[in-house]
């Protein structure tokens, strides 16, 4: 369907609406990446297979050209949406209108599901959440999300993610037409400046000003970038944005592009995202099919196209210089700033750009006001930030919450603690640039700026939940090896500093380290600081200097006595069988693969720690947890 | 240029392509032969009219880039931060020393299975994972990463 004009796009609105409306019974499969992981596209078909059989009339897509008698009332519409974000609890799907989230749902169990709830109405307590004895029917009363404040996320689990129909029937693309018509450049840019929205990306810089600085620039070329290289380990809020809700991400650089006067657009995704490329190329087909980009779009002469490219796996590309030249065909390494992006950005010319979680606030911001948004979260920070919960947590998943919500709310409340019997001990947040905010830190508030009072960034989000049993040397070490890895090999602060900080990293953990150790880390990482080109080396040692600031002594048991304090560096333990414990069945003598456990048949056993190898083999096999890690 | 080498398929690949989207025509032409064959580097240099270092220079910046083929079964080991923190080396440990692979070699000799680390496949959610041939396998451990490679091995066997 092309539509022409401003009627044409209300039409359609009101029509793939009403064609929603009348789904006597909606269900909506989780598609989102974890999901899919644990088998939710093969649930998804059962369930159209099974309704079908039953007779019931099953919709799995509306119709292109919808006429009044393609209504049927009490058809039932099975979906494939975005992440739900309670990725623990999956596969998920969302039962509509009653609301109910069904959880850890099997392919067994979509026969009953059908029966009873699609045919009869009635609730599978069975699938439903609990908690504490209590079972949630309704998905708003799980803690989980009851705490959460939905901007971003609002469509992801609540509309069918690969189609645009769906992105109309619910109002999409109204901030675009709003803009588009009854805007001017000048009214969109002083809104934005307004809302005071600040990147999402990690800088947190203001979109308002970005935009402006890209509008003024006299080029009649510009361009409008998405960096969708969500690199950081253990975030994945972008990655479920442009899952999810694709259409509402290419809406904000729709309204870019009319904000700036600039008539193409980038998006960057990373490699690693199969998911993502293939439902945003097909969600850009579809505005190209129903002409909200291309050439004189509704009826204006205002053009828009958007083009896709595929990261190939290297995490210096989130910066921006760097990105532009990934781009363009070349290496992804980035360039000495000034010239700034805004000036000369991708094939030279001025260029905006934008994180998705950022651009897909933009909508949201031009349907309801700069004031609106402003009376979200703190003066400084306004609006919400999408958190990735993973690590050591019991419900680890995607999270949206209002800008400056504490610490101990979205790890103890939302995130419901620590997974396991483990004790929380540090989380670490903004990934390999980010730091690790401990116990004392429970109550700061999580927005740009408190943040960076304690030495942490917000970075994109990710947040990685450590309990007591993991040893901050070796994430340190781990995320400097990381850093270590990506670099691009520009600049030498990076290139040789970040190397000499893994090596010395990795003697402390092997159980070589050397009085001064920690000394040198903190002036390498004061070097490197203040030296790098980019962002990516400027922030390499941020985790190292952190976990010193937080945890010296751990460094120095690792130095001095030789000790892993959290038992977690292999080469620091020895193992050893209690022998109060220890019944002398020998299944740990058989299973050692180096014969290094010995002893008579009921009496206690004994390791030789001169042949151990540490593989853990005894303390997995044995039944009365007589083998301890010393 | 070696004769025996079919460009046909890269002379397909180019007719999609501009001629500056290096990165993107190197994706496909790896698609189809899962590493990039050393014969491309001059045919490409003169089809796209660029120097042949600068390909190459785009090749190995890249770690999606592979000048070495490699096994039919990619298995890839997640250890971003959530996956290690949730044990994800042992489950690689594991793997390299059941196929007699290591850090550096990372493909068995016949070509059947590479192993590999990446650092983030944003199924943190589902930690530790792993994939092959791009398929997610969720909260790997050592035995389940055993069974999958018995289940791999008996597919090959039929």
């Amino acid at each position: 369907m092309l539509l022409k004009t401003k009627y044409d796009l209300d039409n359609a609105r009101e029509q793939y609406g009403k064609l929603v409306d009348k789904q006597a019974r909606k269900v909506l499969v989780c598609a989102g990446t974890g999901c899919v992981a644990g088998g939710s596209l093969n649930i998804y078909q059962k369930l159209i297979e099974t309704i079908s059989a039953k007779g019931l009339e099953c919709v799995v897509a509306l119709a292109d050209e919808p006429h009044d008698d393609d209504i049927h009332e009490g058809a039932i519409g099975v979906k494939r949406s975005g992440c739900h974000g309670f990725c623990e609890m999956g596969p998920l799907v969302r039962i509509e209108p009653e609301g109910w989230l069904y959880t850890k749902v099997k392919l067994d169990d979509v026969d009953e599901i059908v029966d009873k709830t699609i045919c009869n109405g009635e609730c599978v307590e069975r699938l439903c959440y609990k908690k504490n004895g209590e079972i949630y029917r309704q998905q708003s009363e799980i803690p989980f999300y009851k705490m959460q404040q939905r901007i971003v996320l609002e469509h992801c689990g609540h509309i069918d993610a690969t189609s645009i129909k769906e992105y109309l029937a619910i109002g999409g693309y109204r901030a675009f037409e709003k803009a588009l018509l009854n805007m001017s450049p000048e009214d969109i840019l002083n809104e934005m400046t307004e809302s005071n929205l600040r990147g999402r990306g990690g800088g947190g810089f203001p979109l308002g000003r970005k935009w402006t600085s890209v509008a003024k620039q006299k080029s009649p070329t510009k361009y409008i970038v998405c960096n969708g290289d969500e690199g950081d380990p253990g975030a994945f809020m972008d990655r479920s944005i442009m899952e999810g809700d694709p259409h509402r991400l290419l809406e904000g650089m729709m309204i870019a592009g009319i904000a700036t006067g600039a008539k193409e657009g980038y998006i960057y995704v990373r490699a690693e995202y199969p998911l993502a490329v293939s439902r945003l190329k097909g969600a850009i087909a579809q505005a190209e099919q129903f002409g909200l980009l291309g050439d004189n779009i509704l009826g204006t002469d205002y053009s828009f196209r958007i083009h896709i490219n595929r990261g190939a796996g290297a995490f210096v590309c989130g910066e921006g210089s760097a990105l532009t030249a990934s781009i363009e065909g070349k290496r992804g390494m980035p360039r000495v700033k000034p010239p700034r992006t805004v000036e000369h950005g991708l094939f030279n010319e001025p260029t905006v750009l934008n994180n998705v979680e950022t651009l897909a606030n933009v909508p949201v911001i031009i349907n309801n006001g700069a004031k609106w948004f402003r009376s979200i979260g703190p003066e400084n920070s306004p609006g919400t930030k999408a958190f990735a919960l993973t690590g050591n947590i019991s419900n680890t998943g995607l999270i949206e919450v209002p800008m400056g919500t504490s610490l101990r709310k979205v790890i103890f409340d939302i995130g419901g603690g620590m997974r396991g019997d483990g004790k929380f001990k540090a989380v670490q947040i903004g990934g390999p640039s980010g730091g690790c905010l401990v116990t004392p830190n429970l109550d700061i508030q999580l927005d740009f700026d408190s943040l960076k009072k304690v030495g942490a960034m917000i970075g994109s989000g990710g947040l990685v939940v450590m309990d007591d049993k993991s040893c901050m040397v070796e994430v340190a070490r781990f995320f400097m090896n990381f850093t270590q890895n990506e670099s691009c090999g520009k600049c030498v602060p990076c290139r040789e500093g970040t190397k000499r900080m893994l090596e010395i990293l990795e003697r402390i953990v092997n159980g070589n380290g050397q009085e001064g150790d920690i000394e040198l880390l903190l002036e390498l990482a004061d070097t490197i600081s203040s030296t790098a080109l980019c962002g990516l080396g400027k922030t390499a040692a941020f985790p190292v200097v952190s976990t010193i600031k937080n945890f010296r002594e751990e460094y120095e048991a690792h130095i001095r006595d030789k000790k892993c304090p959290s038992g977690n560096c292999k080469k620091l333990v020895t193992y050893q069988i209690d022998p109060e414990i220890c019944k002398g069945c020998s299944k740990c003598s058989r299973v050692c693969p180096v014969g290094a456990i010995s002893g008579e048949i009921k009496k206690p056993f004994k390791i030789d720690t001169s042949k151990c190898i540490k593989c853990g083999a005894c303390i997995s096999n044995c039944h009365f947890k007589a083998v301890k890690e010393v | 240029m070696t004769k025996e080498f079919d460009y046909s398929p890269i002379d397909k690949i180019l007719e999609n392509h501009e001629k500056t989207a290096v990165i993107a025509i190197l994706q496909d032409i790896q698609e189809i032969y899962h590493y990039l064959p050393k014969e491309i580097f001059p045919y490409l240099a003169k089809k796209l009219g660029t120097g042949e270092a600068r390909i190459y220079s785009v090749a190995t910046f890249y770690e999606n880039f592979s000048l070495e083929p490699k096994g039919k079964y990619v298995i890839k080991c997640c250890d971003g931060t959530a996956c290690h923190v949730r044990k994800s080396i042992p489950i690689l440990e594991y793997l390299r020393g059941e196929l007699g692979l290591s850090e550096k070699k990372t493909t068995t000799d016949d070509l059947m299975f590479t192993v590999e680390t990446v650092s983030c496949l944003g199924a943190c959610g589902l930690a530790p994972v792993l994939t092959v041939n791009d398929v997610v396998h969720p909260e790997m451990n050592p035995d389940k990463a055993a069974a999958l490679l018995k289940e791999l091995r008996e597919k090959e066997a039929e």
